[in-house]
């Protein structure tokens, strides 16, 4: 099964890849983007997605400073786990 | 005094950790495929890239075959110390609390920097008095420290001249024991008047006294 792992900076952590870009559009005449937060993307094959988590978890993500959420091209499978989005730790 | 020094596929500072650790004792490299830590007293993760910080700075080498061995002899109290990329992977692997990410300024620094001592009771540091300052040099793309709550901060670029927007301008830390320590800057590039400062020997120096008080 085809399955996307969006990967982002945490919450109240600074993204400085965010604020170069939030920046640079506006130079090309973009306005009114804010926000802007730079992650990755990582495509997988698995045969059982119910892994996944743990994959995320132990490495595609380092839960300390990033956020992640698991997109399964089909569907969200049962008992799949909602999105993660945890404030960052103080 | 034997020391190792890891060299995973992407080191580049082995070498110039093998040779810090030489002034100071006996030293060899240890290869990141090989669980066998050889008997070495103490172990340094050195600079570099390793697994070419593919996914995350320090990401695939914390699994390691060698890894394993270096986190179980820093569970038995032996001494381990890692140096930028090495802080890296010590962070990932849960020896030491935190996370290094990318400078604020986006650019790779490599520079000469003060670097404050402030805690002298760690493995690493019982050579130094606590406001010690170390001129040692910095190199690197992602070494703004973040973690949550207090680590146990053991070195701070001087002078509020935090060059990567690390938290509490914290340039290095311990676990709770002190036996493993990790910090961005480079003590084993600073180890001869040749290269302009001998501060980083004492780092080295201090793993030796401890190993034959």
């Amino acid at each position: 099964m085809r399955a996307r792992v969006l990967i982002r900076p945490k919450a109240g952590i600074l993204d400085p890849q965010g604020v170069a870009v939030e920046r640079a559009l506006p130079a090309l005449g973009f306005s009114g983007v804010a926000n802007v937060h730079v992650g990755r993307l990582v495509e997988l094959d698995v045969e059982d997605p119910g892994q996944l988590e743990a994959m995320c978890e132990k490495l595609l993500a380092n839960p300390l400073i990033e956020d992640y959420e698991i997109v399964h091209p089909g569907g969200k499978p049962p008992g799949d786990p909602p999105l993660r989005s945890r404030p960052a730790a103080t | 005094m034997r020391f190792g020094v890891v060299r995973f596929p992407g080191s580049c500072d082995e070498v110039d950790a093998l040779q810090a650790c030489e002034r100071v004792g006996q030293a060899e490299i240890l290869w990141h495929g090989d669980r066998d830590l050889r008997g070495v007293d103490a172990v340094v993760i050195p600079g570099g890239f390793s697994y070419g910080d593919y996914l995350r700075v320090g990401a695939i080498a914390r699994f390691s075959p060698v890894m394993e061995s270096v986190v179980a002899f820093a569970h038995e109290g032996g001494p381990v110390l890692g140096i930028c990329n090495g802080f890296q992977v010590l962070c990932e692997a849960g020896l030491l609390p935190g996370a290094l990410l990318p400078n604020v300024g986006l650019r790779f620094l490599c520079r000469q920097l003060d670097v404050e001592v402030v805690d002298a009771g760690t493995a690493f540091t019982g050579a130094f008095a606590p406001g010690d300052v170390l001129s040692i040099p910095a190199k690197h793309q992602a070494g703004r420290y973040y973690a949550p709550g207090e680590p146990r901060v053991v070195f701070r670029y001087a002078h509020d001249a935090n060059p990567n927007g690390s938290s509490n301008d914290i340039a290095g830390v311990a676990n709770e024991a002190g036996n493993v320590v990790g910090l961005m800057p480079h003590p084993e590039h600073a180890v001869d008047a040749l290269t302009g400062s001998t501060d980083g020997l004492k780092l080295f120096e201090s793993a030796v006294a401890l190993a034959s008080a």
